[in-house]
């Protein structure tokens, strides 16, 4: 098939950035998504032009590195797929294209299409973690979890940080992959103990990034590739106000 | 060069306990004096930084990607074993130690193998703190299966996607000593050199993948963490920064590479589907627990299915050859992956393939599906099943998977010690950055198993005793050999941009896999090799003439990043080469065609082969030398590997 792509491009941090309109000619309908711009850069550097900047790494679906803003959607259009498992099959011929960064304050641009996600690692560092050091732990049957609540946590636990809900929220909101965190380890036994300080943290380490607030439209939920729900933002607001109401952060 | 493996004395389940307790040991209060490097963020990585951060040792930590979270482990699916018995099925460390040691094709050190089983206990127990959500039953406990050819089900799981939540316990405990500041994590940057000092690692050179900008760091050790080398094929289940570079420069200064040639072909993946292809996907190997391997029983049939003149779900029952279920009664579809790997191979070289391309074999779960229903089937594999359909657009519940063997990980890597040291003091190799637990197969959930082992249980002791012997002197960053690596790896940077030429990294990159899947995969022989070597040589002497980088180093450059990679794919895939070629044996995952039983199994050759060999760079287009280090059984003896 024949596409025209509309790609944004921007040299660094610091410079303006702009659309620029690439045609694209003979893309096999079976290839993914990413490969299509791999052909295109691959043209690029045949014709000494500079290839487009993106993402990727596992092209698996897991690893989270793989953004794209694509025709206005997070990840494209189909639902529940990040970039890297979409495939051309859902395009068609004569198609146009239009492929953005992720567009959040709390994700500047590195350059065209790659952003600085960072700000979620830093949240992390807030607490999403469970502190317990290497050896010295229980025998890991000593903690039966009943099986609904490992599940429940789990369905949290898929989060792999790629930042669609981000980029999806008209707030650019981290609500959502803040709450799967907070949710997992608040189910979990292992979790209670700092439950409260971990939430009262990692939200005031969101709120320093400069993520927008929740305004509950539940975009990010439709637009994450691996089904994070929002009752995790619920239950995240529920820890919080208990954490607030009970504060254990004497700093 | 003699080779210490520095094995403990005494008998074998008695080696890692005493050998913990003969160590020295670094003060609480020296510990804050000492600067360990971390290069890459997976399991071993992650888990190696995190618990040496939380012993009080200052780390830095390094990776390419840009969040450590990314690390390829993440991908792994299937699981992780572990010698817990809760099955009450026989399982126990020994049984773990003999199944890995065999599973190996007898060319993995019995005792570090022993020390792997006795710690894959500890790190279950570690994870499930962290609040790894492993599979449960419904009383609460962990559930368990059999995976990848094992008879006992030690294997522990989270779903489809193991790797990622491991992964994200080791990254949980890593972001904790980050905030701490125990551990100062540099994401986006690529380490390009090592450096020594006095014949000891004592840093590394990075560029900043985001600015250019080439970089010094300090330390007393220096710890990879890199990762395995699939991607010299192009083509591979890693992930596409996946690379060598970190590993190789270090051999390039001086560390030894052991069995670059023992690479592991996964049975299951989506088979190849156009030349656009840029990497495979795997299929979990859980999937051979319910689905059943055939092909056609005949070429003619084949060739009219791959015609399209009839489709799959015409073959009757008869018309159809179980291949591993015929050939291996005992263990059938479960055979272990390189077994596996190679009758796929067999049948398709027979012209028995289906698929466009006639590379690929059938895993079929009808049978199972009528015996257990598709919900049942649904909840096992459902998110595996969901992934088949995206990249194929066939659904996998009416009609049976194709799959073909795909590259997937490489046994071999950095020669180390019982320490996980490398033969240049002060530099330390765990994951599959090493060599030193799989032999010449790795066994599947093993190398979850691994790296973990190597960074939350193993590195943390051994290190110490490293440095209680070294002083707490720091050498600065404007030290002369800082400034010659630095110089180094601007004038490589500098000799890429500068070529100009009219070939992309990619295209070259494509060339390298082609040669090394068509004569150093899944069979190979002593021609092919050597025309596969003399094509390396022209194809890397064609790459630093005419290859094509564009742009310039101070700047976001992920053409230059790839151009890096390669090039040391360029030499480390004419080092595979030399390795299968010396091997005069099949063993694992590395089959020579000219040895091999009369029913076309791997013939060892233990009276010759039963050493690792580890080679040593010798300067630019020389021909690294061979040293060798035996292996001795004392615990097992050393059968042909049956699983008929």
């Amino acid at each position: 098939m024949d596409l025209t792509l509309k790609i944004w491009r921007q040299k660094d941090r610091n410079a303006a950035g702009q659309l620029v309109t690439y045609p694209l000619k003979g893309i096999s309908p079976d290839m993914s998504f990413l490969e299509m711009l791999d052909v295109l850069n691959e043209d690029l550097l045949v014709r000494g032009e500079e290839p487009v900047a993106f993402d990727h790494d596992c092209r698996e679906g897991i690893c989270g590195m793989c953004s794209l803003f694509i025709n206005g959607r997070a990840h494209g259009p189909e639902r529940g797929t990040t970039t890297c498992q979409l495939h051309m099959r859902h395009f068609k011929d004569g198609d146009t294209i239009t492929i953005e960064p992720w567009r959040a304050a709390a994700f500047p641009v590195h350059k065209d299409l790659v952003v600085d996600r960072s700000a979620f690692d830093r949240i992390q560092q807030a607490g999403g973690y469970v502190s317990v050091n290497t050896g010295g732990v229980p025998d890991a049957n000593a903690i039966p979890i009943p099986k609904t609540i490992a599940d429940k946590a789990f369905d949290a636990a898929t989060c792999i940080q790629c930042g669609a809900c981000v980029a999806a929220c008209k707030n650019a909101s981290a609500m959502l992959f803040v709450s799967a965190k907070v949710s997992q380890l608040a189910l979990l036994p292992q979790g209670k103990v700092e439950r409260k300080t971990r939430v009262e943290n990692m939200v005031a380490q969101m709120d320093v990034e400069g993520f927008g607030a929740c305004s509950n439209t539940g975009a990010c939920a439709a637009e994450c590739p691996v089904g994070i729900s929002l009752d995790n933002i619920a239950m995240m607001n529920r820890e919080y106000l208990g954490a607030k109401a009970s504060s254990e952060n004497v700093a | 060069m003699i080779l210490d493996s520095k094995i403990p004395e005494g008998p074998l389940a008695e080696k890692w306990d005493k050998h913990k307790f003969n160590v020295k040991l670094v003060n609480p209060a020296n510990k804050r004096k000492y600067e360990i490097i971390v290069v890459g963020t997976g399991l071993a990585g992650a888990s190696a930084a995190a618990t040496l951060g939380e012993l009080g040792y200052n780390v830095k930590a390094f990776c390419f990607q840009d969040s450590p979270r990314r690390a390829h482990s993440i991908a792994a699916q299937g699981g992780i074993n572990a010698a817990k018995n809760y099955q009450n099925d026989g399982d126990s460390i020994h049984r773990l130690f003999y199944d890995t040691i065999k599973g190996g094709d007898y060319r993995a050190r019995e005792a570090n193998v022993y020390r792997l089983a006795q710690v894959s206990v500890d790190i279950i127990d570690q994870c499930v703190a962290q609040g790894v959500p492993f599979a449960r039953e419904y009383g609460g406990l962990l559930a368990n299966r059999s995976f990848g050819g094992a008879q006992v089900s030690r294997t522990f799981y989270a779903r489809g996607q193991t790797g990622q939540q491991l992964l994200l316990g080791a990254y949980s405990a890593l972001n904790r000593q980050i905030a701490y500041g125990k551990v100062k994590m540099f994401p986006r940057t690529e380490m390009l050199d090592l450096v020594m000092v006095d014949g000891k690692a004592r840093g590394i050179v990075v560029r900043n993948l985001i600015t250019g900008k080439i970089e010094s760091h300090s330390a007393h050790a220096v710890v990879l963490a890199t990762g395995g080398y699939g991607n010299v094929f192009f083509l591979s289940t890693n992930a596409m920064g996946s690379n060598a570079t970190a590993a190789w420069r270090a051999h390039k200064k001086g560390a030894l590479f052991a069995n670059p040639c023992f690479t592991q072909i996964h049975p299951t993946c989506i088979p190849v589907s156009g030349g656009y292809q840029s990497k495979l996907t795997l299929m979990s190997e859980s999937l051979r627990n319910d689905g059943r391997v055939w092909v056609p029983k005949t070429v003619e049939i084949a060739q009219r299915l791959r015609k399209g003149e009839i489709t799959v779900n015409d073959i009757k029952e008869e018309d159809r050859d179980y291949y591993l279920e015929r050939k291996y009664p005992a263990f059938g579809n479960l055979v272990p992956r390189d077994v596996a790997s190679r009758n796929a191979k067999l049948v398709c070289d027979e012209g028995r393939g289906v698929g466009a391309s006639g590379l690929a074999v059938y895993l079929d779960f009808a049978d199972a599906i009528k015996r257990e229903g598709q919900p049942a089937i649904a909840a096992k594999y459902g998110n595996l099943f969901e992934m088949y359909a995206k990249i194929t657009d066939e659904n996998p519940y009416e009609r049976p998977m194709r799959i073909y063997p795909a590259v997937h990980y490489t046994m071999g890597g950095l020669w180390v010690d019982y320490n996980l040291m490398t033969n240049i003091p002060g530099l330390y190799a765990t994951g599959e950055c090493n060599f030193s637990d799989h032999g010449a197969n790795r066994l599947g959930a093993s190398a979850l198993m691994q790296g973990l082992a190597d960074g939350y249980f193993v590195i943390p002791y051994t290190i110490g005793d490293y440095l209680a012997q070294t002083p707490y002197d720091k050498v600065s960053t404007d030290h002369p050999a800082f400034k010659e690596a630095e110089q180094n790896v601007i004038s490589i940077t500098q000799r890429l941009l500068s070529i100009k030429g009219n070939r992309t990294v990619d295209d070259f990159h494509k060339a390298l896999g082609q040669i090394m899947w068509d004569y150093c995969g899944m069979a190979r022989n002593a021609e092919g090799l050597q025309f596969a070597k003399q094509e390396i040589r022209k194809l890397r002497d064609e790459f630093w003439q005419n290859v094509k980088v564009t742009g310039v180093n101070e700047e976001l450059n992920q053409t230059l990043e790839k151009a890096h990679r390669v090039a040391d794919f360029l030499e480390l895939g004419e080092l595979m080469v030399d390795d299968a070629l010396h091997r005069n044996e099949s063993c694992g995952g590395h089959f020579r065609e000219e040895y091999q039983t009369p029913e076309n199994e791997a013939l060892r050759d233990d009276e010759n082969f039963a050493y690792v060999a580890a080679w040593e760079y010798t300067g630019p287009g020389n021909q690294a030398v061979l040293h060798k280090e035996d292996l001795k059984f004392e615990n097992v003896k050393l059968t042909q590997r049956s699983y008929k």
